[in-house]
């Protein structure tokens, strides 16, 4: 693994100015759409690579933030590294609907000059998908060489593959799923009342930072696995002992409310509610009445998929199922389960077979 | 042997390499018979050379099932001496003549008289070139020989369409048909399923 950095990295901002139907029947008076790009874009302009974020993820993919922070896939993207932008051009957008730049909740709805807050207009994968495509049009891009993503961002990549057939020669999705089962969506609505039950929800001037905290901490449970969790905190404790209170006692407690907390101050709670409505309701095989087999029938990219081993928040299982409907469609499918004791969350981190997997798999054949 | 496999494939079909190596028969067929190729590998080093090569490989164990796969999918199936180390080779045979229009099987025969002679006079579980493995440690844990094997395709609804009698290289041997049971070192068949 590499220790190459790619330093300072600058934020751009793509304005779209027509207006933008979303599937939900609303329609954006233009958006803007925040991203970053690393490594150079070649001659034939046959190297760009989208690579797309999860739930909590952004446009700052990897370098170094103006406030000095570290992109979300550093460890993986950068000179030499798994997405090497020695030799890729890689692009990272915030999606609409996010907190960090692109058209959300925080901007000011120009019908009525108030942030939409609550109001803000459902978005679907599709919807984002449609409108990374008019990034790339921005860019001067006469396709993806590929597009990527871990869970939420894995489903980008995939729908990538159905929507825009020609636009795109690989995909490679990690740790995802075709649709979200009854768990997936069970927990995202603890997660959502959690939020529409704190009282600071919708309030003028406080922010529903208890709801938002208890939000994280359940989807924190969700991205780690038992062993994780029993390796990293087992039952150790704050002080020592136990002194039958509601305080803090063990460290697990601790390690959660301050994940809580933290996100809470970082983190839109708008935003949240629709990124896990935006899970919820990604299902492409449901325009081929729930035939995923029949919905890729139209892919021509080449395909990866990735799992790991511990991943309980979308299973390796569950990328055999899209594997299994990719085979049955007779497309051009690799997968590949990983062992990896970090649950979901082993998605974010480099490893050997992780990593050569994707150089591999990205490396020019023809 | 990949000339020989290759022989038995039609240009253009969708093949199904179960335990498909690092890819290298797949690689062969793609380059030489036009086939989409699809291989089956659960070594990840082995998956990474399959990645190399532009092999798609699914990282599957073929003795967890084959469910997943849809009859007569494939225009053929390849099994290339790894029949012999599956837990159930009659469940795997009969889903590989499901899946596939034809198969393609090769096996090591245990009955070859380097193997008997071994057992007879040196009292001694056979290791060959073939067979390189101790008793203990092989993977080959239903090894079998040609009538064994033929047995299992009458047994099992499978039609045996040809069969080559191989050595240990790969090499066609006229002689071995004086006496395959006895002489043949690997055989390779094509069979399909009975109508």
């Amino acid at each position: 693994m590499s220790n190459d950095s790619l330093g300072r990295v600058e934020t751009k901002c793509f304005i779209h100015k027509d207006s933008f139907s979303l599937k939900s029947g609303k329609t954006l008076q233009g958006f803007e759409m925040v991203y970053q790009t690393y490594g150079e874009l070649n001659e034939a302009k046959d190297n760009a690579i989208l690579i797309c974020h999860a739930l909590s993820g952004n446009h700052h993919v990897a370098g170094l933030s103006e406030d000095n922070k570290k992109g979300w896939w550093d460890d993986m993207v950068g000179p030499n590294k798994a997405f090497d932008t020695n030799k890729y051009f890689i692009v990272g957008c915030n999606n609409l609907g996010g907190c960090h730049g692109s058209t959300g909740p925080n901007s000011i709805n120009p019908e009525n000059n108030i942030a939409y807050g609550s109001s803000f207009p459902m978005v679907t994968v599709g919807d984002w998908v449609k409108s990374q495509d008019l990034l790339r049009t921005h860019l001067g891009l006469p396709y993806w060489y590929a597009v990527v993503g871990g869970s939420l961002g894995g489903m980008q990549a995939l729908q990538w593959s159905i929507d825009f057939p020609d636009l795109v020669k690989k995909i490679v999705v990690i740790a995802a799923a075709a649709k979200l089962s009854a768990q997936n969506i069970a927990f995202n609505e603890i997660a959502r009342q959690a939020i529409l039950a704190d009282p600071n929800y919708n309030s003028e001037d406080k922010l529903p930072k208890t709801g938002l905290g208890l939000a994280r901490m359940l989807g924190h449970i969700t991205y780690l696995s038992d062993d994780a969790m029993r390796e990293k905190f087992g039952r150790d404790m704050k002080k020592g002992e136990v002194n039958f209170s509601y305080d803090v006692e063990f460290e697990v407690e601790s390690y959660l409310r301050y994940q809580g907390e933290s996100f809470s101050n970082r983190f839109d709670a708008h935003t949240y509610l629709l990124m896990t409505k935006v899970l919820d309701y990604f299902d492409p095989a449901e325009s081929h009445e729930g035939d995923l087999a029949k919905t890729l029938k139209s892919v021509t990219a080449k395909t990866l998929l990735i799992a790991f081993s511990s991943d309980w928040r979308f299973s390796p299982e569950r990328s055999r199922e899209l594997a299994n409907a990719f085979i049955e469609a007779k497309k051009d499918v690799s997968f590949l389960e990983i062992d990896s004791p970090h649950g979901h969350d082993a998605f974010l981190m480099p490893s050997e077979t992780y990593d050569s997997a994707i150089e591999t798999f990205l490396e020019k054949n023809e | 042997m990949n000339k020989l496999i290759g022989k038995f494939i039609n240009t253009n079909g969708r093949v199904l390499d179960l335990g498909c190596g690092d890819g290298s028969l797949l690689a062969f067929l793609k380059e030489n018979n036009q086939v989409k190729g699809l291989g089956l590998e659960i070594d990840h080093q082995k998956i990474q050379k399959c990645l190399q090569k532009d092999v798609s490989v699914i990282d599957q164990d073929i003795d967890s099932g084959l469910s997943n796969f849809q009859d007569q999918s494939f225009d053929a199936v390849i099994m290339s001496q790894s029949i012999q180390a599956l837990r159930k080779p009659e469940v795997a045979l009969e889903e590989i003549i499901r899946i596939g229009k034809e198969a393609i099987i090769s096996i090591p025969n245990f009955a070859n008289w380097r193997c008997r002679l071994q057992l007879i006079f040196g009292g001694t579980m056979p290791v060959s070139s073939a067979l390189p493995h101790d008793w203990y440690s092989t993977p080959n844990i239903h090894l079998c020989s040609l009538k064994d094997f033929e047995k299992l395709c009458v047994d099992h609804g499978a039609d045996i369409l040809d069969r080559q009698l191989l050595s240990f290289d790969g090499e066609e041997k006229s002689f071995m048909k004086v006496a395959p049971n006895l002489l043949t070192e690997i055989a390779l068949y094509r069979v399909k399923a009975r109508n």
